[in-house]
């Protein structure tokens, strides 16, 4: 008898893999990007695939395929969270504790520099008719 | 900082120059700010010099492990006083144009 496309693994494991690579995604929201719960939930929903494949290519192998393979497949979905958590556990808390940062009631040292249209642009003309400003430091995008 | 581009009204409202600061280019952050719709200006800073003097440099955390700014957004009185810092320690939360906008509402009552 020719046995079944164990789909629950081919299906999970493309899931996981939307798990993984929708970060960059989510990450333009606040919401899904402070605590990556969507991307959690993506790979909660493959690996419950996963597991229900693996329970049918074990428990009925003469109907199902995927021992082998879905036990692959589980092994490299298991690696790819584990990278996940890694960066999101670890890696992004790698932050310097800049010490050295001006604290509230100290002065904002002065800067000069180009904005986007190549003219300069300095903290006294970013003060000068109005109330206060806002300095986001940022990342870049390079 | 799609965010504050969102929220910049009310920024305006309360007299608020928002500016962003990083190593990026200006041609980077013209690209940028046309291609994400941002207002406000995009100040570069490459060598990090800026970023250094206000310690939030993140060395070695950009590409080719160049120095970068870490997230970091300061809020300026008039007189260039700093009234709010955030320094995060988490590298993807950012300060939220509501968390800004709450510190102004407590730092003068009625947005004056």
């Amino acid at each position: 008898m020719k046995r079944k496309w164990n789909w629950p693994i081919w299906v999970g494991f493309a899931v996981v893999i939307v798990g993984l690579s929708s970060f960059g995604f989510f990450a333009q929201f606040p919401i899904t990007r402070d605590f990556p719960w969507a991307n959690f939930l993506i790979f909660g929903i493959g690996a419950a695939l996963l597991i229900f494949g693996l329970f049918l290519a074990f428990g009925r192998p003469q109907a199902y395929r995927g021992k082998i393979f879905g036990s692959i497949f589980a092994a490299v979905a298991i690696v790819l969270f584990a990278f996940f958590s890694y960066v999101i556990f670890y890696v992004l808390y790698q932050v310097p504790a800049s010490a050295g940062a001006p604290h509230v009631g100290q002065k904002a040292p002065d800067f000069f520099l180009m904005d986007q249209n190549g003219q300069p642009v300095g903290l006294g003309d970013l003060l000068s008719n109005s109330k206060g400003a806002l300095l986001i430091f940022y990342r870049g995008f390079w | 900082m799609r965010g504050f581009q969102h929220r910049l009204s009310e920024f305006d409202a309360r007299g608020i120059r928002v500016v962003g600061i990083s190593v990026d280019l200006p041609e980077a952050n013209k690209r940028q700010s046309q291609k994400l719709g941002y207002t406000f200006p995009l100040l570069s800073d490459p060598e990090a010099k800026i970023i250094r003097r206000y310690d939030v440099l993140h060395p070695g955390a950009g590409p080719k492990e160049a120095d970068i700014a870490r997230p970091a957004e300061f809020l300026l009185d008039s007189n260039g006083i700093i009234r709010w810092v955030n320094l995060t320690g988490n590298i993807a939360v950012r300060a939220r144009p509501e968390q800004v906008l709450d510190a102004l509402n407590q730092l003068s009552p009625g947005g004056q």
